[in-house]
């Protein structure tokens, strides 16, 4: 038999801080599809490291192929046949996919053969994708596809995948699974990295769970269940969500027609986007990021102001030229996808990044009481249950999922009538996802009208009432979470809403004349 | 060998080390900069360190320099953590002494004790001015504020050289470049006999803690750093980037304007090409090495008083060339970019080299 393609063995490595791995062992034979399946912070993302050569482990040996290495950049894991595609991509906006694929490449090939060696490699795996298009114009399934061809084209032995999945559709994660299929059948061995357990059960051979650092489990996928790979995951099973009935009000927010252009060149304009939301329901927004999410959430949360008055209607007052704080004091509440330095200065004690949004501790004058602002900070603390040093810990003291959960305690502590949350539980663990899930839903059972923006159809489909999808700046019609599904919402991210939308007009029209029949 | 470890929270201790280790290094430079040139460190350290405090005289020259140092680094301080870059105090100083000198030349014998505030006023009001067509530029057309400014410094000191050697020159002079003394009225209120220190002081002392009120016990102030610090987290929160860029040059323009006016109805008595001293940029140094923080940029004022008295001292004393203050500034501002590594970093012994 072979030697293992990889085998990583008694690795530790410390930060100042915190542990990040601690005596990982893993092995990876030629042919295989790994998994390394952990929540975020597990340490997944430092073992890669190691590995690909961009961090020195403290303790443990890397042997590859059967031969003892020690990789100490990552021009030396290319080297050895190692390549890895990062979750971000690092490509130029300005320059072309050739281009951008020649610049990591050895400098004695011409561009001409460079491209000619991408359209051999895209046809070999049936990557569709044009060398001579700059990058900007590209979606973001297509850039993954452009890093993958870069990867492969050094004809690497073991390739290593950071979350691919996170910005695709479901139809790409189909198609970018066909590749990794026919690249292990030729014996390419992959590092699969990912918390998605379903696309775990359905890719990889074997599985490597990682909790705090530490192994936990070394299993074959294919043999187990999501609940049992989540176990070895959190430890724990989340508690399942209660989902109580509806009983909506008054319409909060009533977008009409919004329409706005772009920023910044690389942004999306948005096309007479429509939507309602009302008293006492989830509304979610599903698609894959970079669809005109980030546009729609400025122009809501008023820190884009240039949409005309009537087309952002707050409990029926004209608000789309409100800045934050107006919009403010009619009730809307925002919770922004990046948590560090937009929705909390990183440098300031979470006592003060209260004041971003909140006022309770000013008096007057605009003076800053501090006991009311640190009693006030306690009570958000302590009631989302925030692991933080105190009330003047820095914000960037904090862990992702536990500054998310001060954040957006601090927006629901202020009985918004309507909030905006954009992705929830981006890079926040488990636990404190199942926690801000649940403080949404009792919201929502408060009488509050809440709109959800997030990449994560599962939470989605969890948490919501109504879907709308989003795709290149276009609004999709609702559709009710129990007539939803996975697949059409995966159509409709790529904008093929219209024919569904036909056919169900001409259903519903159907169904009416049947019924003006039957009473005639 | 050693090497540098980030830490995981910015240390506090070393942020106020950070400027004493600075100090004690430029010092021992310093003394290896006296042994250099040939001369004796002692006596060296001695003009720098000990001259200026040594009678109730010394230590009113050392505050009548200190004063108009940190009148300007306070006005830096609010620019500075807000994120907008004057770099051109010296400019807003220089048309702030004119406005204030113009005022001052309107005084007659009949004039009463009113015209100070008003010279005073005239002075913010120059300064503000100045810093105004930076924050114009910069809000209009999005020009750095870092080039505007120092830019106009130039244009300023023009401004300041056309009016002594035309316009206001004495026509009692003997044709050298100034105007005519102000009246005895303007003179700004001493606060002693015996001492040139005047109420400079005090207003310069009032703005600290004003500073400090307004940057840790107000909303505006709060609205104003958070601009600095993470200017995406200031759009959310519905804080105007515009109102910040404007308080915070119109604020450290006034300021430098005010320090202009009293420079030139306090020690100057009068308007010559020689107004301009560098505090404008010296303040840039005492603002750092204060920490931005209002205490602490009392304590870097006398500091940089220091350097500037040692200085002239030195050229008596020592037979050292004027510039050595320059250079013992430069050296304090360096260090102190250094030193500040240690607050994000810590050093390690990590055994022998590898």
């Amino acid at each position: 038999m072979s030697p293992p393609r990889l085998q990583l063995a008694h690795i530790t490595k410390r930060y100042p801080a915190v542990v990040a791995n601690s005596d990982v062992s893993l092995t990876v034979q030629p042919g295989e599809t790994h998994a390394v399946l952990g929540e975020n912070g597990a340490g997944k993302s430092t073992l890669m490291k190691i590995i690909y050569g961009s961090v020195k482990p403290d303790e443990g040996t890397v042997a590859f192929n059967g031969q003892p290495v020690q990789i100490r950049n990552p021009q030396e894991a290319r080297a050895l046949g190692i390549s890895m595609v990062f979750q971000h991509f690092s490509l130029f906006d300005t320059l072309t996919v050739a281009e951008n694929v020649w610049l990591g490449l050895d400098k004695s090939l011409s561009l001409k053969e460079v491209t000619a060696r991408i359209e051999a490699k895209a046809r070999e795996y049936g990557l569709d994708i044009d060398p001579g298009r700059p990058v900007h114009t590209l979606g973001v399934g297509e850039m993954q596809r452009v890093e993958i061809i870069r990867a492969l084209l050094s004809n690497p032995q073991l390739l290593i995948l950071d979350e691919p999945t996170s910005v695709l559709t479901p139809q790409a994660v189909e198609k970018l699974f066909v590749v990794l299929k026919k690249l292990a059948s030729e014996g390419c061995s992959i590092l699969y990295i990912s918390h998605k357990l379903h696309e775990i059960r359905e890719l990889c051979t074997a599985c490597t769970v990682l909790r705090g650092g530490k192994v936990t489990g070394i299993c074959d996928p294919r043999e187990e269940s999501n609940a049992s790979l989540s176990r070895l995951m959190i430890g724990a099973e989340p508690p399942a969500l209660q989902h109580r009935e509806l009983k909506t009000g008054a319409t909060v927010l009533s977008v009409k027609m919004l329409d706005v252009a772009r920023e910044s060149p690389f942004g999306v304009d948005l096309h007479d986007v429509s939507m309602q939301v009302r008293a006492g329901e989830v509304v979610g927004i599903a698609g894959v990021s970079g669809n005109g999410q980030r546009e729609l959430l400025y122009a809501l949360s008023g820190e884009d102001t240039r949409a005309k008055p009537g087309m952002i209607e707050v409990s029926g007052q004209p608000a789309g030229r409100m800045d934050p704080r107006q919009r403010r004091a009619l009730g809307v509440h925002f919770v922004p996808e990046e948590r560090l330095g937009r929705g909390a200065v990183p440098l300031l004690g979470l006592a003060h990044n209260l004041m971003l949004t909140r006022s309770e501790a000013i008096g007057r004058g605009g003076w800053i009481n501090l006991k009311t602002l640190e009693r006030q900070a306690l009570g958000i603390i302590a009631r989302f249950n925030v692991k933080t040093g105190g009330p003047n810990a820095a914000a960037k003291s904090l862990s992702g999922g536990n500054l998310q959960k001060f954040i957006v305690g601090r927006e629901i502590d202020a009985n918004p009538k309507l909030l905006i949350v954009s992705q929830p539980t981006w890079g926040v663990d488990v636990g404190a996802a199942a926690q801000i899930r649940g403080e949404i839903l009792a919201l929502r059972d408060a009488g509050c009208a809440v709109l959800v923006v997030s990449e994560e159809l599962d939470e989605l489909f969890e948490i919501c009432d109504r879907l709308h999808v989003m795709a290149k700046g276009n609004l999709s019609p609702s559709i009710d979470r129990a007539d939803a599904t996975v697949a059409q919402m995966g159509e409709w991210m790529s904008g093929l809403w219209h024919e569904d939308v036909q056919a169900r007009l001409a259903a519903i029209a159907m169904a009416a004349r049947e019924a003006s029949d039957v009473q005639a | 060998m050693f090497k540098l470890e980030p830490r995981p929270q910015a240390s506090k201790f070393w942020s106020y080390g950070s400027p004493l280790l600075a100090l004690l290094i430029t010092v021992l430079i310093g003394v290896a900069l006296f042994i250099a040139l040939g001369k004796d460190p002692v006596k060296g350290l001695q003009v720098f360190f000990w001259e200026p405090v040594k009678s109730p005289y010394a230590l009113g020259e050392l505050m009548v320099k200190a004063t108009p140092l940190l009148v300007i680094a306070l006005g830096l301080a609010v620019c500075f953590r807000s994120n907008v870059w004057n770099i051109g105090a010296e400019g807003q100083f220089i048309i702030g002494a004119v406005a204030a000198g113009g005022v001052a030349l309107l005084a007659g014998k009949e004039t009463g004790r009113w015209i100070v505030p008003v010279i005073l006023l005239a002075g913010v009001a120059g300064g503000m001015v100045w810093a105004g067509i930076t924050a114009l530029l910069r809000d209009r057309f999005n020009a750095s504020e870092i080039l505007v400014s120092l830019m106009l410094v130039y244009v300023a000191d023009m401004v300041l050289s056309f009016l002594v050697y035309g316009p206001w020159k004495d026509p009692t002079g003997y044709n050298f470049p100034q105007t005519r003394t102000f009246e005895a009225v303007t003179q700004i209120p001493r606060l002693m006999s015996g001492s040139r220190v005047s109420v400079g002081l005090l207003i310069a002392l009032g703005g600290a803690a004003a500073l400090w009120v307004f940057l840790f016990r107000t909303r505006a102030g709060f609205a104003q750093q958070v601009g600095g610090l993470a200017p995406a987290a200031a759009r959310y929160a519905g804080f105007s980037s515009r109102k910040a860029l404007w308080v915070a040059l119109l604020t450290s323009g006034g300021a430098a304007g005010l320090a202009g006016a009293l420079e030139v109805a306090g020690p100057i008595g009068q308007l010559t090409p020689y107004v301009p001293a560098g505090y404008g940029f010296a303040a840039i140094i005492v603002a750092f090495v204060g920490r931005l923080h209002p205490v602490g940029m009392v304590f870097s004022a006398v500091l940089m008083s220091m350097f500037y008295i040692g200085g002239e001292l030195a050229q008596s004393r020592l037979g050292l060339p004027k510039s050595i203050t320059g250079v013992f500034q430069g050296l304090l501002l360096f260090t102190l970019l250094a030193c500040d590594t240690l607050i994000a970093y810590r050093l390690k012994f990590t055994g022998r080299a590898t």
